[in-house]
């Protein structure tokens, strides 16, 4: 049984990885997973210098999900490339550097610090506030996209993943305009911008006023986009959005991901991202597939 | 405070032994929980998962007490809204999935005189660190009305009470009751609502005291790493290098000078 997948030439051991954002650089969950089980390990965005994120409440619990605005809040490149990477480096699993960012330059200096470390895919975080733009987000202008993109691929010295962003009229815009700039690789969705209302304190429940939805609830977009965005360039695609169990991963492999991230679901269950590999390989056993490629895409 | 322990966290399906209202929306909930009762030390707290699907994100509570060689602990919460709604309808022999133990819980080293102070929800994990923590103790319990758990800290030391409304003991907040009733101490350890642990930090401050707080916040993951859940810090954190130390991680318990409030 082969559970192998490939994105722009990096092998993953399963096409099962970690969502940005949900499982730090993965030392908070090594008490709960074998990190060496997982495809790839995507990092928590980083940043050319620390950010402090946003104002406390930072989360809400909404029907089948969450809102999230904890406004990356990470230690900058410095202390990531010192700490997190010798401790990544420990395990058998594939590194992926999520990298965000204010402005074009922010960018590029992430990138280029990382173009000697021992990093096998990069993934740019393109729904951040471009602070020269008016502080429109990067991936909501296809201009935008495929200029950040062309200006990352130039620096970058290891394949580049363009994260795109679920808040736009058509997703397929956005994803034409990032294989446009040469992207490598595309993974889809971000978090969809909603909001929650504590109608006993009258005011929003968190403090920056909307935050970024996920989990469960938002699975059946997220699906749709990646089928979409699948059959619209001729990319890899990494599929996210609400997968918690060995099915929701299957879904989106037969909608055409080439593998799947796991976010939300780990912060309800830490062994979501074993337990999902595990379940797949399950599902393959029980229905005699061979090799998982043969379900790639098999939907159409 | 830079007390981060090796932590022996589980995440497990407990069993419930017997569930009961204490007061008015406020419920104490026995599990058998044996790794985890053999591990928390108090101020520790609990993620608690509930049934319902829709609802995807654990409900942080505070350890009350813990027996560690019967294997059970104890879990004293307040209705809060659906989450912990459903927890209140659960009955002996139900299973509750939990983990824990997660945080960094009191300091157990002094053996100053100290002021334990609870406001509200926050008196729960004071109880087992009347228990655990071997010095002289003064107890001061706030509440708006009802009281709730009162007696059974009357072992451990002496307990004078601040109710909003007047119903018993002093009438206003625990420092209120400290001054009224003239206490005195070297050490405070405090659990309770933001106002009231700025007003007990203020205190210690002004009267050159040590005081450590448990503070609480909206989680997510409840062992670090989401970052949802932070307080402001007066010095750079280890993880972020920003300033925000992460509750669930860091603390709940910080010295009282190390954080914002």
């Amino acid at each position: 049984m082969n559970t192998r997948v490939n994105l722009a030439g990096v092998e993953l051991k399963n096409p099962v990885m970690t969502a940005s954002g949900t499982f730090g650089s993965g030392a908070e969950y090594g008490e709960f997973v074998d990190l060496n089980r997982l495809g790839a390990v995507v990092t928590k965005g980083v940043a050319s210098v620390p950010w402090p994120g946003n104002p406390t409440p930072r989360i809400a619990e909404v029907y089948g999900g969450m809102l999230n605005a904890i406004g990356l809040q990470n230690p900058g490149i410095d202390v990531f490339v010192r700490r997190d990477i010798p401790y990544l480096k420990q395990f058998d699993t594939r590194i992926i550097v999520n990298v965000c960012g204010r402005t074009t330059e922010d960018y590029v200096a992430v990138v280029e610090r990382l173009s000697q470390e021992p990093v096998d895919l990069l993934e740019i975080n393109i729904s951040c506030p471009n602070v020269k733009e008016g502080g429109i987000a990067f991936g909501q202008d296809p201009r935008a996209v495929e200029a950040i993109t062309r200006e990352v691929k130039r620096h970058a010295k290891q394949p580049v993943i363009m994260k795109l962003s679920p808040n736009v009229t058509d997703i397929t815009e956005m994803a034409r305009a990032a294989e446009a700039g040469g992207a490598d690789v595309l993974s889809l969705i971000n978090t969809l911008t909603g909001m929650k209302i504590d109608i006993h304190r009258r005011t929003f429940a968190i403090a920056n006023k909307t935050g970024g939805m996920s989990g469960p609830a938002v699975k059946p977009v997220a699906l749709r986009m990646v089928y979409q965005v699948a059959g619209a360039v001729k990319l890899p695609v990494i599929g996210m959005g609400g997968i918690a169990t060995a099915e929701d991963a299957l879904e989106f492999i037969m909608a055409g991901a080439t593998a799947v991230s796991v976010g939300t679901a780990n912060f309800y269950n830490p062994r979501a991202t074993v337990e999902i590999a595990e379940g797949i390989e399950a599902y393959m056993k029980d229905n005699q597939v061979e090799d998982l490629r043969e379900l790639t895409g098999c939907v159409k | 405070m830079n007390n981060e322990v090796r932590q022996h966290k589980t995440r497990q399906e407990a069993q419930l032994l017997s569930q009961e209202e204490l007061a008015p929306g406020v419920f104490s909930m026995w599990l058998e929980a044996e790794e985890i009762a053999r591990a928390a030390r108090p101020g520790q707290f609990l993620s608690v998962y509930t049934k319902d699907a829709s609802r995807l994100l654990p409900r942080p509570i505070s350890i009350c007490e813990t027996d560690p060689f019967g294997g059970r602990l104890r879990i004293v919460y307040r209705v809060a809204g659906a989450g912990t709604r459903e927890f209140a309808g659960y009955r002996a022999g139900e299973p509750v999935t939990v983990m824990g133990p997660l945080g960094n819980g009191f300091p157990l080293d002094s053996r100053k005189k100290a002021f334990l102070i609870g406001g509200g929800i926050g008196i729960p994990p004071m109880l087992q660190l009347a228990r655990e923590l071997d010095c002289e103790k003064q107890i001061i319990l706030g509440y708006r009305d009802h009281l709730f758990l009162e007696e059974e800290f009357a072992p451990y030391g002496p307990v004078s009470i601040a109710t909003e409304d007047g119903s018993a003991g002093t009438r206003g907040n625990v420092l209120d009751a400290i001054r009224q009733q003239g206490l005195t101490a070297q050490v405070i350890y405090a659990c309770g609502p933001t106002p009231m642990l700025r007003a007990v930090k203020a205190y210690a401050r002004e009267n050159r005291m040590e005081c450590f707080v448990s503070l609480e916040e909206r989680m997510a993951c409840g062992i670090g790493a989401c970052l949802a859940c932070v307080c402001g810090s007066t010095q750079v954190d280890g993880h972020s290098h920003v300033h925000n130390k992460r509750i669930c991680k860091d603390g709940p318990v910080f010295r009282a000078e190390e954080v914002e409030l």
